[in-house]
């Protein structure tokens, strides 16, 4: 997407154009005033939640719930905050991202400069992989995690993470590298280049867009992933998210809204800090992953 | 023409080396598939291989365990038979189209208003953009509290002195399903606004300029020449839309928790709970065969088009 926009033929009058202005705006509140209400009452003590008003900002600013949200909130049974989940995921997220990340490039390189016949079926094999609703696929994943020895682990979820991400990682790097000139590798297979030194030595030196892509994709999918963690995960290996929802439907009594709220945000940090810092590569990849190429 | 050719003169060169090339030249063309071959192997396995398991499971008398006793298609017949089933794809039907309708609105106005030259589009675009950065989970909680009766939206309006003010669309039964479409549009809208956007910019000027030479109205010239051009967008949101409300499970978990009642079942949720909590896992494998037949319809003529399309235009 271009961030100049080219000089547009359409012509307005200056009230048509304030109009569009506060339509915008309008908007601009729309889609952050609930982030915007969320830390607000994060920051507030409960009773000015239940009894006050949700818009209003706090009359007295106290960080306890956010306190409580991390190290001794009610998650299910456990008085353990947030903390430990947030562990998982991180545990989880690190080598799921990387991992299928490698094998994407690989599959990529493979798919484009290493052409076999038969190449572009199991490229589609893969795609359609991508799109599969995954509850067909719960009930023997469910058995094979079991098999192995790998349910209710973090080495479980990374392994279904990697399997259902291939799909989109291999479809990222073959769509950039179907670009790259096939000429360079060529040439330097005719130098006695062979397959992993033209790789290392002339595809990945310009893969960086693509990777960054690629990693900040996997790493939002899978952290806010929550079918697969709450299947496959148990009590001591859920993944963020599973744990937030346990927190908001499982307390009793009077609701610690507060608390609910600072642990929406907690989860929601880490990809909202990616989408801050590199929002450009964001937009690339939901792009990517609607339309090819 | 394949790398394989191209690289045998190179290998040729170098037959000084005695025993080496066979191998050598073997090996190299043996590497790529091998490389290939983990990926490969592991979606067969795991996505067509799972598929094939779970669409044989719908037609075995499963329930707490999978057994391979063959049935027929008597857990399609229970499944149709199941008022909850209904309710999920009445509420799939009703869902799946305000949310595609709605967000192909907004997402298409906005990215009409901002392609007018807009200053501070630079700020707009990622504020209209960021939550589709967060999980749907997020989205639910947050949303789940705001439409609270108790604490929400309702008594907000009603603090500012209109006490009569009712907003209670999440505890009726009539009404939840409403409040999923509300958050839902709230998170995925300015994708859509992106993906409409994109199209907007590739659309020639000389061609929007021609036609106002010939004195068309700026409604007409989005009628007549801007909004025809923007087929292939309509299209992919479309298609990324309409699998996503199939898909759609963690919203509904977050936001209503499938209640009031059964009254916002999705599919999906519907799937979840009788394979995994009512020990019914052939009519939960039928009513996940059945969600992959929806999104099948969907996503695979668009891809055929796409993979023929991409062949053509490169």
């Amino acid at each position: 997407m271009a961030a100049s926009s080219p000089d547009s033929a359409i012509r307005l009058s200056l009230g048509v154009r304030a109009l569009i202005y506060v339509v915008l705006i309008f908007f601009a509140v729309y889609y952050l005033l609930p982030l915007a209400i969320m830390l607000v009452n994060s920051l507030k003590p409960l009773d000015e939640i239940t009894s006050g008003n949700m818009i209003a900002l706090p009359q007295e600013w106290t960080i306890e719930p956010w306190l409580a949200a991390w190290s001794t909130a009610q998650i299910g049974v456990q008085p353990t905050g947030l903390a430990p989940y947030f562990i998982n995921s991180i545990v989880m997220v690190v080598p799921a991202v990387i991992i299928s990340t490698v094998l994407g490039a690989l599959n990529g390189y493979v798919l484009t400069k290493w052409k076999f016949p038969g190449h572009s079926i199991v490229f589609g094999m893969m795609l359609l992989a991508c799109f599969i609703p995954f509850q067909i696929v719960l009930i023997p994943m469910a058995r094979i995690l079991g098999m192995i020895g790998l349910a209710g682990t973090v080495p479980g979820l990374v392994l279904v993470h990697v399997v259902y991400g291939l799909g989109f990682t291999t479809l990222f790097f073959r769509n950039y590298y179907n670009a790259f000139p096939t000429e360079l590798v060529k040439a330097a297979q005719i130098d006695g280049a062979g397959f992993f030194r033209i790789f290392f030595k002339i595809l990945l030196p310009s893969s960086g867009p693509i990777i960054v892509v690629t990693v900040i994709w996997q790493f939002t999918n899978v952290w806010n992933d929550f079918l697969f963690g709450a299947s496959f995960a148990d009590a001591d290996s859920q993944p963020m998210t599973v744990a937030l929802n346990n927190l908001v439907s499982s307390s009793t009594g009077e609701r610690p809204y507060n608390v609910h709220f600072a642990g929406a945000v907690l989860a929601a940090l880490p990809t909202l800090i990616v989408y801050v810092v590199s929002g450009r590569y964001f937009v690339r990849g939901l792009m990517a992953g609607a339309v090819k190429g | 023409m394949t790398i394989q050719d191209a690289g045998r003169p190179g290998a040729r060169r170098r037959t000084s080396a005695y025993a080496a090339p066979g191998m050598r030249e073997r090996l190299q063309t043996w590497l790529p598939k091998l490389v290939l071959s983990p990926s490969f192997v592991a979606i067969l396995i795991f996505v067509y291989g799972f598929i094939l398991f779970t669409g044989y499971l719908s037609l075995t008398p499963s329930r707490l365990l999978p057994t391979l006793e063959f049935e027929g298609f008597d857990n399609y017949v229970t499944l149709w038979g199941l008022p909850n089933w209904w309710t999920a794809i009445t509420n799939l039907a009703i869902f799946g189209s305000l949310y595609i309708v709605i967000c192909t609105v907004i997402g298409l106005g906005l990215a009409i208003l901002l392609d007018q030259k807009i200053r501070g589009e630079g700020v707009l675009r990622p504020i209209f953009l960021y939550p589709m950065a967060l999980s749907f989970i997020v989205t639910g909680t947050a949303w789940k509290w705001f439409l609270d009766p108790g604490i929400g939206i309702e008594h907000v309006v009603q603090t500012w002195g209109w006490e009569s003010f009712e907003f209670g669309w999440i505890k009726d039964r009539d009404m939840a399903i409403y409040t999923v479409v509300i958050a839902a549009v709230w998170q995925s809208s300015g994708f859509v606004m992106a993906m409409f956007l994109a199209g907007l910019r590739g659309i020639d000027n000389e061609i929007i300029k021609a036609a106002q030479i010939d004195g068309a109205s700026n409604f007409r010239l989005y009628r007549k020449i801007i909004l025809p051009q923007l087929r292939p967008a309509f299209l992919s949101a479309f298609v990324v839309l309409a699998h996503l409300a199939i898909k759609s499970y963690d919203l509904v978990v977050a936001l209503t928790g499938g209640g009031p009642g059964r009254a916002t079942e999705l599919p999906a949720t519907f799937m979840y709970s009788y394979t995994f909590s009512r020990n019914q896992m052939g009519v939960g494998a039928a009513s996940a065969v059945i969600m992959l037949i929806m999104i099948a319809s969907v996503i695979v003529p668009y891809i055929y088009a796409e993979v023929r399309g991409g062949r053509d235009g490169r």
